[in-house]
């Protein structure tokens, strides 16, 4: 057994376990701290498939960013000791249910399917690449794809600000509905 | 391939992911915990596209491409989601989805 699978079974164990506890773990805090493992260990994944680039964004982008963010609503949003109360059981089987069911079907059909490789030989993927053709607009070029997520990004961020922000003060109505 | 790990392996990791955020999105009762439900979710549909991109069409760029921009709308989701969620604290001081249920007041 080489190295790479040993990271491999790393990587997918510390994947597997964490994300089970993020979405049953009764604290939130906790809850975004163990998102926060499952996105380190899945660049560690893009790492083993020699997309490096793909890894900085994530570990920048989703383990940076992200949970940051998440982490500053949590502590807006809820006390920090808060525990959630436990999930009805009848929910929790059901639930349960469906995604192990989900779950079996995908996974008998991955493992019967005949994936067929190309033969064509590999290109190697570095910044200059990745680079030139975000912005050509040839055959392998992904311009217009850039322009629209850069619009995407643009409203987002405007739009995040405007809900945020706090509206004009009318302080009669909202203190009776606030309570 | 130099890994040495079959295809399937990953696919499989990527759906179990995939549907522990389904069942997460299926009981929490919290919008940030929802959020980070789907946030698995789409991590694990990046995983998929890298793998059947590296495994399947290395000549190719197309799976990287996708996963950046998948990348870049789950980052401008979960911004405006959580401005969202906490217009709704402001407002009901709870973020529990099922006290949440007015949309105009």
């Amino acid at each position: 057994m080489g190295v790479n699978q040993i990271m491999f079974i790393l990587f997918s164990a510390v994947i597997v376990v964490f994300s089970i506890l993020t979405v049953t773990s009764r604290k939130i805090l906790r809850a975004a701290i163990y998102l926060l493992f499952v996105l380190v260990a899945t660049a560690g994944l893009y790492f083993m498939l020699n997309y490096q680039f793909l890894a900085a964004v994530q570990l920048t982008l989703y383990a940076g960013g992200i949970v940051v963010l998440i982490i500053f609503s949590i502590l807006l949003t809820s006390h920090i000791n808060q525990k959630f109360e436990p999930v009805g059981w009848k929910k929790s089987l059901f639930s349960a249910l469906a995604a192990i069911a989900g779950a079996i079907l995908t996974i008998t059909t991955i493992l019967d399917f005949q994936f067929s490789a190309t033969t064509e030989a590999a290109r190697e993927v570095n910044m200059h690449l990745i680079g030139t053709s975000l912005l050509s607009v040839g055959n392998d070029g992904y311009a217009l794809p850039f322009e629209v997520i850069s619009i995407l990004l643009i409203a987002a961020m405007v739009a995040a600000i405007v809900v945020a922000k706090k509206g004009a003060p009318k302080k009669p109505e909202s203190q009776t509905l606030n309570q | 391939m130099n890994t040495g790990i079959p295809l399937s392996y990953f696919l499989v990791l990527a759906a179990i992911m995939f549907f522990v955020g389904v069942y997460g999105f299926l009981t929490r009762r919290n919008l940030i915990t929802i959020l980070m439900s789907v946030e698995l979710i789409l991590n694990s549909v990046n995983i998929n596209f890298l793998a059947f991109n590296r495994f399947l069409f290395p000549h190719k760029l197309e799976g990287l491409f996708f996963s950046l921009f998948v990348i870049a709308v789950a980052a401008s989701e979960a911004a405006v989601a959580i401005a969202i969620i906490i217009n709704i604290y402001r407002r009901f001081t709870t973020i529990n989805v099922e006290d949440v249920d007015v949309m105009k007041y």
